[in-house]
């Protein structure tokens, strides 16, 4: 494992950089604009089974039994799994990569055990010689539930009175289990000062109550997995996901498998956003190869995608802020309630350290619950739980700021944070980059620009997140042309293979295009964590620079050896390797390398926690008309500044910000999990799930604020999950300029913009 | 035993012939009988575009085609976008543009795209917009797409000024 | 899905006879975009699906002033609307035609289809009810005519019975000084069912401004398209104003039946059937006056 201590980020400006900061063509992009690239729903193999899940038509059912006989008798069916083909799971708790859960709601999430907890919820398993057949055997399985009454609201769910899902959940109350059953899973608690002094100080206390409703991540492809169980009893899964190791662990761990016996290969993946980090199809497939002896592809389809994988919580958000009349605010409290579905285990917590994060606050009281409610079991969608946090942070400073007659980015350039100010979880930032996006939002044409019209308004909005680091690997190899291989553990889901190849070619001194990188497999290359948290390109890519390092020394070595000199005596510097008047380049020493010791290769595991991840903030600017008829919203300018640290391939950086921001803007306006009173996701479709398209939106702008994190060699901070959080709250602070209402519920639907105007 | 039926047709220029079921659609017919998996599936429903192929001389999403509705018709599939191995310069565009992220929309937005440049030229960006309203992308939130789909446009059609975007969006 | 046989008749003999014996068990197949949805998630069930776009009478489209617009009940949207006579004539039925779902689906999608899909928020039909289509119903015991208001009797039904088949809609010529216009209320841009939608037609007599004829359509706000005669009867005979249109919206909005439902609540669709209605009315006139 390499060291972290790491050099200051170099301080090179713009053209510093040879490769840092261009934008060579992806070296995956002809694949995946020809067709030709391989995503896990294109896998063929020889003798393959084609396999369905069947799923609880009930919200909530005690499942007293399941009869698979008829659908085994079906010509073309091969075999039939349960729960039962599970091993039992007993009290072992896991760690997925982000976060922990207990295994015996892992299991009971992949195949139901003694209930159905949710629409949707997995109760058994077909393998069949073709996804037609196993989807009509589907229909040939008879499952005799006793339905009992659902839970679907998170309030509802708190109180003494609800149904409870799971009659050994206990709530885990700040450290302290209690003695009665709740469908309350956590409550944890973040202190800072003393709020009561705090608003005793205060000119004026602003409260206010929110609502979010469910959401779904909306990946275009839906979950696939292919498993073979082989002869010898070695898995080999090949599947989309964010994390071939987390599901390694994750499918050793539910079938009991040493890890030894698991392979896992991950295929392209269309999307994931936080919901494809949990195994959903991966065991199934395979215990159904298991009894079959051949290779089993499950596919979803959309409908299943919607109700049996992991969307992220609704929430109910109340916060309350004390302000002097200068606009400074002295003190925030916040309760935020989560649903974590049909298990415990949202990523609530989440929410909690994001709430008030960019500003500079002396009292904080945040108290955080998650809690079960009959719902599919909720998993991370891109900055989990802070969109809606800042919903409630950020309109209530909107509120705050017109109060105290301040300019809306003003007030919040008064309160911002900055290096040293320590947050309510109690971190202290080092040096992060909020104020500047303040200052290049103030700055920029779009804010300058008055915006005219009836039913017009601007609404501003800020986010944070933390960005994560976990632990990621990476192999070089020199080739005889002095072009490197490069395998490195993180799926590319948006173009970070190139950037991670970028920062190896930039140590190196040789050209992005020269870098041939590669995703590998559990087998193949080092442990890598997911995709996810805004990682990769920080902390894969530090492990592709201490991997550069490597083959470095080791290219020094042989340069030595060639001039028969002592290595300390070869000099290196931007990939040219010199000795008194001797010289040769990187490319030009790969090709003798072969005369002085031999191929050459490096190495590096990173635990990138250890460097000091810098967090992301993001400040966006939405201009929006209303049709004060219909109340349908038009977007007409949106802008998006952000921190980045260091953009290594602006581009996907940009693009980055871009797919956040419309994610989010989606999230503001139509997104939601339709239930009826039964707890049927009515709207379980693309055509009902109302995500945008692009005849919803203009053009993007995104302005690059680089205040280099110091814990990267480059100084990189995480992008990907930042530009989800301003935008419903952006959106709602400019729809009441427009309208002269505020909106406290998402989605801000035309039927709720409607009705605000019409003050019903 | 499902039965099935003969279907022969031109797929990318050539001629193809298959046996098939009469519940197949196009694109399962693609995917899983001819194993063209350029065509993807995203929602099998006409809402995500991700199966687009141009039928006849028109994009349809071939989840919503019967196999057997397109006898002795003819097909383009992404596959045969490229000619000889050259990148159609939609190809080349969306690639110069970092128009992808995850991938799995871009077969189904380049078939549609060429659609629209072989229906129109030279089409606007409120043109562009509209044509591709049915096809769906999550990662990228269209603006680095639409603006490929208009380079490309320069291109195929060629001018050499490229139509005007809205910087920062609607007036 | 289920197992299926596939039939592709050639003629509308050969149909005529094949749905005689397996009527009952029998879909008729234009477009797909509705039905292969729906025999994917078991909604419909037929044994047999029977594709139609072989036969010639369900794909003519042809315009002449005398018998105004005959419209093949397979005939694809985007074949509509990349007619430029049409477009001329018929811009009211353009604007459905050029709204339903997307590109991709207009290109498949036919107004015969979605009069036969039935549904009450059908983009097509509005229009087709206030341009007077008729519309031309072949079966096994020859065939009948009956007007576009009459052929949807439910949600997903229709008139016709097992074993007959739309043939053909025909559009009178649009009269001189006359205007239709086709509106629907979506949350997003493109792709949605209609929360509500409206189509108004509205014929001048010569000074331009008196109604001489209207007729007012709604989706979507009942179970199935409406004709509200009452919005036509409270604008016959009167000179066209923004007041007088607000009283065809108000018998609109009386009219309409809504549901609250996952698309739109019932009040909200009540009071977009008045704004709509209203719309349409202003679209209607200034293409009737030509000044559109």
């Amino acid at each position: 494992m390499s060291t972290m201590k790491s050099a200051p980020p170099s301080s090179k400006g713009k053209g510093e950089y040879r490769v840092i900061g261009t934008r060579p063509i992806r070296h995956d992009g002809v694949d995946k604009v020809t067709g030709r690239a391989l995503y896990g729903a294109d896998l063929q193999l020889t003798g393959l089974l084609h396999g369905r899940v069947l799923r609880s038509p009930h919200a909530h059912a005690r499942i007293r039994s399941i009869d698979i006989q008829k659908a085994l008798q079906l010509p073309g069916v091969k075999a039939v799994v349960t729960a039962a083909d599970f091993p039992p799971a007993g009290d072992k708790v896991e760690d997925l990569g982000e976060g922990t859960v207990k295994l015996r709601d892992l299991c009971g999430n992949i195949l139901a055990g003694e209930k159905a907890l949710y629409r949707g919820h997995a109760v058994a398993g077909v393998a069949a010689t073709s996804p037609h057949i196993a989807a009509q055997a589907l229909g040939l399985i008879s499952v005799d539930y006793e339905p009992l009454p659902p839970v679907l609201d998170v309030r509802k769910a708190m109180s003494p009175e609800a149904p409870l899902l799971h009659d050994d959940l206990f709530t885990d109350d700040l450290g302290e289990q209690a003695s009665s059953p709740s469908n309350i899973a956590k409550h944890l608690r973040h202190e800072k000062g003393d709020v009561g002094e705090g608003f005793k100080k205060a000119d004026k206390i602003f409260e206010r109550e929110f609502e979010t409703a469910m959401v779904h991540q909306g990946y275009i492809e839906p979950h696939n997995a292919t498993a073979h169980w082989n002869a010898d009893g070695n898995l080999t899964i090949w599947t989309s996901t964010q994390g071939a190791f987390t599901v390694r662990t994750q499918v050793a761990t539910i079938l009991q498998l040493p890890i030894s016996r698991v392979k896992v290969i991950p295929m392209e993946i269309g999307g994931g956003f936080g919901g494809k980090i949990p195994v959903y199809l991966e065991p199934v497939a395979a215990v159904l190869s298991r009894k079959t002896g051949r290779p089993v592809k499950m596919l979803m389809d959309r409908t299943e995608v919607f109700e049996g994988t992991g969307p992220t919580p609704g929430s109910y958000v109340k916060i309350k802020m004390g302000a002097l009349k200068s606009g400074r605010i002295v003190a925030a409290e916040a309760y935020l309630a989560y649903e974590a579905g049909a298990f415990a285990g949202s990523p609530f917590f989440c929410g909690m350290m994001c709430i008030v994060a960019p500003y500079d606050i002396e009292n904080i009281l945040i108290d955080g619950y998650d809690v079960v409610v009959n719902k599919p079991k909720t998993a991370a969608y891109r900055a989990p739980c802070a969109t809606s946090a800042a919903l409630a942070s950020e309109t209530l400073i909107d509120e705050i700021a017109e109060w105290a007659g301040q300019d809306p980015l003003s007030i919040r350039q008064l309160n911002g944070a900055k290096e040293g100010t320590r947050r309510a979880d109690g971190l202290a930032y080092s040096r992060i980059g909020f104020l500047e996006t303040l200052d290049a939002a103030q700055a920029h044409p779009h804010y300058k620009e008055p915006l005219k019209g009836p039913y017009r308004g601007r609404g501003v909005a800020s986010g944070f997140w933390f960005n994560c680091g976990l632990r990621s690997s990476v192999t070089a190899s020199v080739n005889p042309d002095g072009t490197v291989s490069m395998i490195e553990g993180s799926p590319d889901i948006g173009g970070t293979r190139t950037s991670i190849a970028m920062q190896l070619a930039e140590v190196l001194g040789i050209a992005a295009e020269d870098v041939r990188p590669q995703v590998g497999d559990t087998d193949s290359v080092g442990y890598t964590d997911v995709t996810g948290g805004s990682r990769v390109t920080f902390a894969t890519g530090y492990a592709a620079i201490q991997a550069a390092r490597d083959v470095e020394q080791n290219m020094k070595q042989r340069a030595a050896t060639l001039w028969e000199v002592a290595p300390d005596q070869v000099q290196v510097s931007e990939g040219v390797y010199r000795n008194g008047k001797n010289s040769l380049t990187f490319k030009e020493l790969a090709a003798k390398l072969n005369d002085c010791g031999g191929p050459v290769s490096g190495q590096a595991t990173v635990n990138a926690d250890e460097c000091g991840v810098g967090g992301g903030f993001a400040t966006h600017i939405v201009d929006l008309e209303v049709d004060p008829d219909t109340g349908k919203v038009t977007i007409l300018r949106y802008t998006a500044v952000q921190d980045v640290g260091k953009a290594i391939h602006p581009s996907y950086v940009e693009g980055q910000i871009q797919g956040g921001a419309t994610q989010g803007i989606g999230w503001a306006l139509n997104e939601e999990y339709y239930y009826d009173e039964k707890g049927r996701m009515a709207n379980s479709s693309f055509l009902d799930y109302r995500m945008p398209t692009a005849l919803d939106l203009p053009m993007i702008d995104t302005v690059l604020v680089e205040v280099p994190a110091p814990g990267h060699p480059f100084g990189v901070r995480g992008v990907g999950e930042v530009p989800i959080v301003p935008p419903p709250a952006a959106i709602a602070n400019a729809i009441y300029r427009a309208i002269g209402v505020r909106l406290h519920r998402l989605p801000m639907n035309p039927g709720r913009v409607l009705a605000a105007i019409l003050g019903r | 035993m499902a039965k099935n039926t003969q279907l022969s047709f031109v797929l990318n220029g050539e001629e193809v012939q298959l046996l098939c079921e009469p519940r197949h659609s196009l694109l399962e017919v693609l995917r899983d009988i001819l194993g063209l998996t350029g065509s993807k599936e995203g929602c099998n429903n006409g809402n995500c575009g991700a199966c687009n192929v141009i039928l006849d001389g028109k994009v349809v999403n071939s989840c919503c085609v019967f196999g057997l509705e397109v006898q002795d018709r003819e097909v383009t599939t992404i596959e045969g976008v490229a000619t000889n191995g050259e990148l159609h310069p939609l190809q080349q565009k969306f690639l110069e543009h970092a128009a992808l992220q995850c991938g799995i929309c871009t077969p189904g937005f380049i078939v549609a795209a060429k659609a629209l440049l072989e229906s129109n030229p030279r089409p606007t960006e409120a043109d562009a917009r509209l044509w591709l309203a049915g096809n769906l992308c999550r990662c990228t939130g269209y603006d680095k797409i639409i603006r490929a789909v208009l380079d490309a446009a320069a291109v195929t059609s060629g001018e050499v000024t490229p139509v005007e975007v809205t910087a920062g969006g609607r007036k | 899905m289920k197992e299926i046989e596939f039939e592709a008749p050639q003629t509308l003999t050969e149909a005529v006879a094949l749905l005689r014996e397996r009527g009952k068990d029998a879909r008729v197949l234009a477009g797909g975009t509705d039905l292969i949805v729906q025999l994917r998630e078991g909604k419909r069930e037929p044994d047999v699906v029977v594709d139609v776009k072989g036969i010639p009478e369900l794909y003519n489209f042809s315009y002449d002033a005398t018998s105004g617009l005959l419209l093949g009940a397979a005939v694809p949207c985007s074949r509509v609307y990349n007619d430029p006579v049409v477009c001329e004539r018929y811009p009211g039925l353009i604007d459905a035609a050029s709204l339903i779902g997307s590109i991709q689906i207009q290109n498949r999608a036919s107004f015969g289809g979605n009069l036969c899909n039935g549904s009450p928020a059908a983009d097509g039909v509005p229009p087709l009810i206030v341009l007077s289509a008729v519309c031309r119903i072949a079966g096994p015991n020859g065939e009948r005519e009956l007007p576009a208001e009459e052929f949807i009797t439910g949600p997903g039904k229709t008139v016709l019975e097992p074993q007959e088949i739309l043939v053909s809609l025909r559009l009178p010529p649009p009269p001189e000084r006359s205007g239709a216009q086709y509106l629907r209320f979506i949350p997003r841009n493109e792709m949605d069912i209609a929360v509500a939608g409206a189509a108004s037609y509205l014929e001048l007599d010569e000074d331009g401004k008196t109604i001489r004829a209207a007729r007012v359509s709604l989706a979507a706000v009942a179970p199935t398209p409406l004709l509200v005669s009452e919005a036509a009867e409270a604008l016959i005979g009167k000179p066209a104003s923004e007041d007088l249109f607000e009283v065809a919206a108000e018998a609109a909005r009386k009219a309409a039946r809504p549901i609250t439902d996952m698309r739109g609540t019932e009040w909200q669709r009540r009071h977009l059937a008045g704004v709509l209605v209203r719309r349409t009315l202003q679209g209607a006139l200034a293409r009737a006056r030509g000044t559109e």
